[in-house]
């Protein structure tokens, strides 16, 4: 008994023990730092190196288009007044690294730099108002189920029957008068239904879950479950198809340019732009055509990438 | 598996009915008289009225929907205001070039993209999967008439290897009995005409499969990979079967399935790509004839193709699905 009393096993440490455990700074303290979703995801996206890149194309390119246009010595609405008529343009040269249009010999990089506005406006505010849309409809007919849903469900069958590309057209045609915000808005409402499946199919699961009984029985209110309880929950898959839904307004909006029912030129897009070029390639002016349409391609890849990094940042358990 | 047919086409019978209507009306309350459309200049009250009433277009809106659909009912898609001719004899004589060009465009998505999708996924993440890879995203960012331009710039006009537009030189003089351009040349019996009848469709296929070859690459890369991974690929391999048979009976099988999906959810984008590569290489097909219909206001044609369109896609999409439960004996429809 006293043996054990005077060499007890446990016992106070000395002050000078006590300094030199905490200046090794054992290893049993780990540095925990709580990192929510979005820090998560964020990591995870960073890691894809080809999202990362296709990240840096495509905010170069909005920079661009918010800063470019202030930049340029050629403002666009200043019609130039050429000096001697080529109607072939000129090829690139230092004073214009993309070469001037024939005709009018405008500044090719003028007219790209302006472009990219409202491309990429009418892309992401597209897509952005689509989405919306989609998520609203699809959230209602998931969430509310029975003839809500039938009748919704119903109305974006027709709408996915629909061959879009003509239905645009012909909005455009008769409706548009060449306003960009107007081909805008006729994309969004036409990009809506396909969101809106994808929406009401992950309500239709989420629904479900514990936490919307919990909610339920809580007393919160439909409005209030389906904003604050589902929706967040729903949101990556959305903010994915957004994305790359961008790209194919993009594209359309080139090939309703080219079909002559989009953008008047008057306001610059690149795919009234590249359309314009197209309609004097056979003079061998291959740099009026090729710079627009380099900046459609490269956007939409950098999209493309970046919907790839994004599926696989904020849904880690749909990789491949 | 027939009760599951029965039930799809029933259920299309409501979302056809809901286009007619919908189509019907909007293209009515859009702004713009086709009456004046087709006199322009020469449009004077009574002409615009009196051209309304051969058209019909003076009655009340739901005599003129029951007249449409009494029309759709029996075939008649009713008859262009432009030209008169009925729409039903246009696309008849429109629609063969139509379906070459995306028959042409599927055999080259389809004819390329497997194999790449193959040769991709025997390394996953090798150099030639990263080749492949950015090959199908370029696909898929090119614009249809970006790519089409360039073709015919290169291959038509710098090197005149393929003709750059059209779709059979007229000077061969080949009676058009069927419409479909390369029949017909087989039908006419000269050598020289099938040629260049295969030349015209070259550089549109290309142009118009390079959407649907990018994604049909994708999904075959993936799929093959995602089988690749079975258990009963490991046994085959283990049993000491070789490496084409395990390649063959047991993964291309089985990596078919989402392939022959996407295959048919191609035809869709490929009949309004249809609508961009006609206009670039100047093909007499029904894309064409949408814009230049949309163009001059002709209202009847616009609406009855759209209706048309609808119609295939729905009947394409019953097929995929059909084909899918052929396919995949795991699915049961009941």
């Amino acid at each position: 008994m006293s043996d054990t009393e005077s060499t007890p096993i446990v016992r106070e440490l000395t002050p000078a023990e006590l300094e030199a455990i905490q200046l090794e700074r054992p290893d049993f303290e780990v540095q925990l730092q709580s990192l929510s979703q979005w820090q998560l995801a964020w990591r995870r996206f960073k890691r894809h190196r080809l999202a990362m890149v296709g990240a840096v194309l495509f905010l170069g390119m909005c920079a661009v288009a918010i800063v470019g246009p202030i930049l340029l010595p050629y403002n666009f609405y200043v019609i130039p007044t050429p000096d001697k008529v080529v109607y072939a343009g000129r090829p690139p040269s230092l004073a214009h690294p993309f070469g001037e249009t024939g005709g009018l010999q405008r500044d090719v990089l003028t007219l790209v730099v302006n472009g990219a506005r409202l491309s990429l406006l009418i892309g992401v505010g597209a897509s952005m108002v689509g989405a919306t849309l989609g998520a609203i409809v699809g959230g209602v007919a998931g969430y509310f189920g029975g003839w809500v849903d039938n009748i919704l469900m119903r109305i974006v069958d027709i709408m996915l029957s629909l061959p879009l590309l003509f239905v645009i057209l012909v909005v455009s045609k008769f409706l548009g008068s060449g306003s960009w915000y107007l081909i805008m808005l006729i994309f969004a409402i036409f990009s809506w239904p396909g969101i809106s499946r994808l929406v009401r199919s992950l309500f239709l699961s989420l629904r479900g879950e514990d936490y919307v009984d919990a909610a339920h029985a809580a007393g919160v209110g439909d409005a209030r479950i389906i904003f604050r309880h589902i929706l967040p929950n729903a949101m990556s898959p959305i903010i994915v198809a957004a994305t790359l839904s961008v790209v194919s307004v993009i594209i359309s909006e080139a090939f309703v340019s080219f079909l002559g029912f989009g953008v008047d030129v008057t306001q610059p897009t690149w795919g009234n732009v590249l359309s314009n070029s197209l309609n004097f390639i056979s003079l061998g002016n291959w740099w009026w055509p090729l710079f627009p349409g380099l900046a459609i391609v490269v956007t939409v890849l950098g999209i493309s990438f970046m919907g790839d990094g994004l599926r696989d940042a904020l849904d880690p358990r749909a990789k491949e | 598996m027939l009760r599951f047919i029965v039930r799809r086409v029933l259920g299309a019978i409501p979302v056809l009915f809901g286009l007619s209507v919908i189509l019907f009306l909007f293209l009515r309350l859009l702004p713009g008289n086709p009456a004046v459309a087709i006199l322009g200049q020469h449009a004077t009250p009574q002409l615009v009225a009196q051209i309304n009433a051969s058209l019909g277009l003076d009655k009340p809106l739901y005599v003129q929907y029951l007249q449409y659909v009494w029309g759709l009912l029996h075939g008649n898609f009713g008859a262009s205001f432009v030209d008169g001719r009925t729409v039903a004899s246009t696309f008849l004589v429109r629609f063969p070039s139509t379906v070459e060009l995306t028959v042409g465009a599927l055999i080259f998505a389809v004819g390329l993209g497997i194999p790449l999708g193959r040769l991709a996924a025997r390394h996953p993440n090798g150099w030639i999967d990263g080749a492949v890879t950015v090959l199908s995203l370029f696909g898929i960012s090119i614009p249809i008439f970006v790519l089409g331009y360039t073709l015919v710039f290169i291959f038509g006009v710098e090197l005149h290897w393929l003709p750059a537009i059209g779709q059979l030189d007229p000077r061969l003089n080949v009676t058009p009995v069927t419409h479909f351009a390369i029949i017909d040349a087989i039908l006419s019996g000269r050598a020289a005409a099938v040629e260049d009848a295969v030349a015209h469709l070259i550089l549109p296929s290309i142009a118009l499969g390079s959407i649907p070859l990018a994604i049909v690459t994708r999904i075959t890369r993936a799929s093959v990979i995602d089988v690749s991974n079975e258990d009963y690929v490991r046994t085959a391999r283990a049993k000491g079967l070789t490496e084409k048979r395990v390649d063959d009976r047991h993964i291309m099988r089985n990596a078919w399935l989402p392939v022959t999906t996407v295959i048919g959810l191609q035809v869709g984008s490929l009949l309004a790509g249809a609508v961009i590569t006609e206009t670039v290489f100047a093909w007499n097909g029904v894309g064409s004839w949408v814009v230049t219909a949309i163009e001059n206001h002709d209202l009847i044609v616009v609406q009855s193709l759209i209706m048309i369109f609808a119609l295939i896609f729905l009947t394409v999409n019953l097929l995929v699905d059909i084909g899918y439960a052929v396919l995949n004996p795991r699915i049961r429809y009941g």
